[in-house]
């Protein structure tokens, strides 16, 4: 049974997600910005970025094969794939049935693995050295989120994210203290995969400690502006996946017209602060060494594994 | 409201205890350390004056205010200042490496929760379920104890270990007879205090706060 307004939701989501990601990311850089005392850039430099650089013309390396070509469309479609089935406005998703969370896991490391492959493609050093160490930040990262996504679906007996969403946001309020876990566990996980300041620096071009920035060296014109969309996309779709584990309130549920209109603007004042949130973790933490990586995000399994520990000791 | 949902955020300020004691254990830096066991002794401040206000017992509204004064107060006071009078700011050493610890840890806290199950199931108490949590917030802490090599951890592990045997005494009867209470209090600070001028004797033996030098007690 697929309802009008669940159509509806789905496309305004979707068409949101991949127009508004920019904006976050502009709007985390400016919150860096006026933390460190600097004047901002503006808010809408990403989008004027992406412009610049689909205007310039494609350089490719020597050799590169036709993977890596492609590879930026690939990734970008399996953001996409990934924004789709993650419920910000409406409950009631028509994809939702096609994938749930561990779907959602699949999607965003067949993602991480295009991007791995087009690192090493053309044979720099930094690539593969980007590539290899982006892999290790991932085969560390994915149980971690894994076992936070598994928290909440033994909270809500099921593994779709609306589903999730919908006993979270519109049952009874009830305190889970495992939740507290599993966000802490989360905000590390996040902090990794998007290649944010503890783990690696966004900004940095220093050949050392970059990971993401290593592997999309090689990368120009329209080919750079999809893999920088699909890094801003990224951000947006974890940051989602955050809002619908930890404050899914004001999210609609089926049917629900009003709701859907109202659940917009608490969207974005939920985006803002935890833009806002992401920028001030940035602010107060220094760069690890690569080496301190794998304990970071051992200590976030950990975590994520106490919280369904505390779920089967307290909320059953 | 609060009423209602009094024991889950009791149960919550119990997750954030274990929480709490899972970042101590993780911890390298002597400063965050002591910060962290300020903020342990407050939630368990913040928890056993949210059970003292849910069942209706008075007594335990002095044992929340005692920990209040002396464990977020007193006791961090004290040990910032031993720690600049120490001079020893630097990273703590552990005997074995942090990640490990904290598989042990989980271990732990595994180990614990299945030994309370039983005896949580006999108590009639609104807090049962947060005995398993104090049980693994004081086996963390003795954890801490034996992976520390200097004196100064140790003995934040050793107070934290008093944290949790507090919790566990709300959790599972509301709290102990209050001398016995003002008793344990009074021996913490005493004991501190003592332990505080046993740094100075170490380092001025030794050179160093490492409990290793102790193991050898002949003379050379």
């Amino acid at each position: 049974m697929i309802s009008l307004s669940g159509v509806a939701a789905q496309f305004t989501e979707l068409a949101l997600a991949v127009l508004l990601a920019p904006l976050l990311t502009g709007w985390v850089n400016q919150c860096r910005a006026w933390l460190q005392n600097r004047s901002a850039p503006p808010l809408l430099q990403p989008y004027r970025v992406l412009n610049k650089l689909f205007q310039k013309e494609v350089v490719l390396a020597y050799g590169a094969s036709p993977l890596f070509r492609v590879a930026p469309y690939l990734i970008f479609g399996c953001l996409c794939a990934a924004a789709a089935i993650v419920p910000t406005l409406g409950t009631d998703l028509p994809l939702n049935a096609a994938a749930d969370a561990i779907a959602l896991v699949g999607l965003l490391a067949l993602a991480r693995m295009f991007i791995a492959l087009a690192g090493m493609d053309v044979g720099t050093a930094f690539g593969t050295l980007g590539a290899r160490r982006e892999m290790l930040v991932g085969f560390l990262a994915e149980p971690a989120l894994l076992m936070v996504l598994f928290t909440a679906s033994l909270i809500s007996n099921s593994t779709s994210l609306a589903t999730i969403a919908a006993t979270l946001a519109h049952k009874e309020f009830v305190i889970h203290p495992s939740l507290a876990f599993a966000g802490v566990a989360f905000t590390m996980v996040s902090l990794a995969e998007n290649a944010r300041i503890p783990v690696d620096n966004p900004a940095t071009h220093l050949e050392l400690t970059m990971i993401h920035e290593a592997m999309v060296l090689e990368y120009s014109g329209r080919h750079l502006a999809m893999i920088e969309w699909a890094a801003s996309l990224k951000l947006f779709v974890y940051s989602c996946i955050g809002l619908v584990l930890f404050f899914p309130f004001g999210i609609a549920s089926g049917g629900d017209w009003l709701g859907l209109v109202l659940a917009l603007p608490a969207l974005l004042g939920k985006l803002a602060l935890g833009g806002a949130l992401l920028a001030l973790i940035e602010m107060l933490s220094a760069k690890m060494r690569i080496f301190r990586a794998p304990e970071f995000l051992g200590t976030a399994f950990l975590l994520a594994v106490l919280a369904m520990l505390v779920h089967v000791l307290l909320e059953r | 409201m609060l009423q209602h949902h009094g024991p889950q955020l009791v149960n919550l300020l119990a997750s954030v205890m274990l929480l709490l004691a899972f970042a101590m254990l993780s911890q390298r830096r002597i400063i965050s350390l002591i910060n962290l066991f300020a903020a342990q002794g407050f939630t368990l401040f913040l928890s056993t004056a949210l059970v003292a206000w849910l069942t209706g017992q008075d007594h335990l509204y002095a044992s929340a205010l005692l920990t209040l004064a002396l464990k977020v107060i007193a006791l961090p006071w004290i040990l910032h200042r031993l720690i600049r009078r120490l001079n020893v700011k630097w990273d703590v050493e552990t005997l074995i490496n942090i990640p490990t610890t904290m598989l042990i840890g989980i271990v732990l806290v595994i180990l614990a929760f299945n030994l309370a199950l039983p005896i949580s199931l006999l108590a009639g108490t609104v807090t049962k379920a947060t005995l398993g949590i104090a049980l693994a917030c004081v086996l963390l802490s003795f954890l801490m104890m034996i992976t520390r090599s200097k004196a100064v951890p140790q003995v934040i592990g050793f107070l934290a270990m008093e944290n949790g045997l507090f919790f566990a005494a709300t959790g599972a009867v509301y709290g102990m007879p209050m001398v016995i209470e003002f008793g344990i209090a009074l021996d913490v600070l005493v004991g501190m205090l003592i332990l505080g001028i046993f740094f100075f004797r170490i380092r001025e033996r030794f050179d160093s706060l490492d409990t290793r030098h102790l193991e050898r007690l002949k003379e050379l």
